[in-house]
């Protein structure tokens, strides 16, 4: 625990938007969140925890549907076994965020996954096949959104 | 030299189950790799959200034939903590033992595979029929060979009672002897060693690099394994060491695996041993309060991430399942690239990517008279001989008499 908070209070010193966005729900559990208006920043983040407090394993990244924003929660571990998840927004009318690739190599189906299920654009991430859906997929319809309705019961307009 | 394009799948006899890679070859060298997967994607973290906790276990469940019972308890894990529930140190033991046994057979079905990929037909066989062994037992304790059905939110559904904990031990003891055997075969038999070697390299930097997980990142030197780190269940009650290795090639992978069959033998005895007295579950409410939880755990192929947000009501807001195939994959271009084509079933076969076995009974309907048979194993037999007799003209029983 004292481990926890003392990551928590160099976390803050060095990105100080984080302060006050922070808990530890449970031991080895920590949760830290990037306010919106500084999404921006979510690179040096994570370069930061990657190489100054050698969390070097981005487990995965989870997507959710909140509403007016989408979430996305950057699972991270390090060797100890202690998980630090942070949030990371970006608002459902625009949501575009960018590739943490150049960070994490392991993130590419991850944000695949981003991209398909919830319709995120992420910018500069590799080129490939698409991840997880069929490619006869059809555009505009991302099944993980709350608003999302199966097409069956969503008909084409009549024309 | 100009490239040549192999694609391998969606549906490839050298495949399990179904996902596409195009390889770029010169001359016998794979140049580059390209994957494509999702022929599997069922929708079920979406289908989670529309059902109430007690259905998603056993969907949960589903995720994986092989290793459901790590997908359920990652699940339940999650949804215990964010419900404030403790699981009775009895449960939390009997989910242990459930998970070490389900982790024999995996690593089990593991090494049959890979013999099968390298053209060694007899250690198929050979670890195929050990591992008969464990799946009686967990038919014996669950009363499924897969899919347990043991997980409940707040504990586990069966006892496991005195003369079952017998029959375990007895059972453990044949594959313990086994395993010396796999162990020796792995790291003395020449041929395997000769055809193992070198093949598949990820090095300890690259296996971080890819996030690597499970025996994939420990055979590169990494340790790394959630019931050690982030411990569960009854993981901090008992003794066993990581298994790692430094080859970081697909023998180092076959090493661990067969390596950890003996820690999973330990670990099963110390649980056995030291079961504790009590109840098995606790009562778990419908309505699971607003929160938010992350569960790890240690797959036979690696860990197993769950995240689970709930909103008060009875069915998940969401629901997030990251398998340990996924974190490998990243990781199977790079072993694929620069080997030699002939490489690269047993490359793709050593991440240990899943497959799901079948049931043993057959349930038939006769189609207007609604009348419903159970058929056995024997019975099935007996119906496959019959049908070959009738229809092909061939007579079966003839080819078992020159048994």
């Amino acid at each position: 625990m004292e481990k926890a908070e003392s990551l928590i209070k160099d976390l803050c010193k060095a990105f100080a938007f984080i302060e006050g966005h922070t808990k530890i729900q449970r031991s080895r559990r920590i949760y830290a969140e990037i306010p919106l208006e500084n999404s921006s920043s979510l690179k040096e983040v994570l370069i930061y925890l990657r190489n100054k407090k050698n969390f070097t394993f981005l487990c995965t990244i989870t997507g959710l549907d909140s509403g007016e924003n989408f979430e996305m929660i950057y699972h991270l571990a390090d060797d100890a076994g202690v998980l630090i998840n942070l949030k990371s927004f970006t608002p459902r009318s625009r949501p575009v965020i960018e590739s943490v690739t150049p960070v994490f190599t392991g993130a590419v189906f991850y944000e695949r996954e981003l991209k398909d299920l919830f319709g995120i654009e992420v910018k500069g991430l590799p080129e490939g096949r698409r991840y997880p859906l069929p490619d006869n997929w059809p555009e505009g319809q991302y099944p993980l959104r709350k608003d999302w309705k199966k097409p069956d019961e969503n008909p084409a307009p009549k024309a | 030299m100009s490239r040549v394009v192999v694609p391998i799948g969606p549906q490839h006899p050298a495949l399990k189950e179904p996902a596409s890679f195009t390889l770029y070859l010169e001359g016998e060298r794979v140049a580059a790799t390209n994957v494509a997967l999702g022929y599997n994607h069922r929708g079920i973290e979406k289908a989670c959200e529309e059902r109430p906790y007690i259905q998603d276990i056993y969907l949960i469940e589903r995720v994986c034939g092989i290793c459901s019972h790590s997908h359920s308890t990652a699940f339940i894990q999650a949804v215990e903590e964010i419900a404030a529930l403790e699981v009775p140190r009895r449960g939390a033991y009997i989910r242990s033992i459930i998970g070490e046994l389900e982790r024999i057979h995996s690593h089990l079905l593991w090494l049959g595979v890979a013999g099968h990929e390298l053209g060694f037909d007899t250690l198929f066989m050979y670890s195929w029929r050990d591992r008969e062994v464990v799946m009686d037992l967990l038919a014996m304790i669950t009363g499924n060979r897969v899919n347990y059905g043991i997980n409940t939110i707040g504990g586990v559904r069966r006892d496991i009672s005195k003369e079952q904990s017998e029959q375990i031990l007895k059972a453990v003891d044949i594959l313990e002897e086994r395993t010396k055997f796999y162990i020796k075969l792995a790291t003395e038999e020449t041929t395997l060693i000769g055809r193992l070697a070198g093949v598949g390299s990820l090095s300890r930097e690259m296996a971080v690099k890819f996030g690597a997980t499970g025996p994939t990142a420990r055979a590169a030197g990494v340790k790394r394994d959630v019931r050690k780190d982030d411990p569960y269940a009854a993981y901090s009650e008992v003794s066993f060491n990581v298994i790692t290795d430094d080859h970081a090639d697909v023998l180092g992978r076959t090493i661990v695996r067969v390596m950890e069959l003996m820690e999973s033998v330990k670990i099963i005895r110390q649980l056995i041993k030291q079961l504790p007295d009590g109840p098995i579950s606790v009562r778990a409410p419908r309505k699971i309060p607003a929160g938010e939880a992350i569960s790890r755990y240690e797959a036979p192929r690696g860990e197993d991430l769950h995240y689970v947000r709930a909103n008060g009501s009875e069915k998940p807001e969401r629901v997030k399942v990251r398998a340990p195939t996924l974190a490998n994959l990243t990781a199977i271009t790079h072993m694929i690239d620069g080997g030699y084509l002939a490489d690269v079933p047993i490359v793709i076969a050593a991440i240990d990517p899943c497959f799901s076995c079948t049931d043993r009974m057959i349930s038939l309907r006769e189609g207007d008279r609604g009348t419903e048979t159970l058929m056995d194993w024997e019975g099935l037999r007996n119906y496959s001989l019959e049908w070959y007799k009738k229809n092909r003209g061939i007579d079966m029983n003839k080819i078992h008499a020159l048994r």
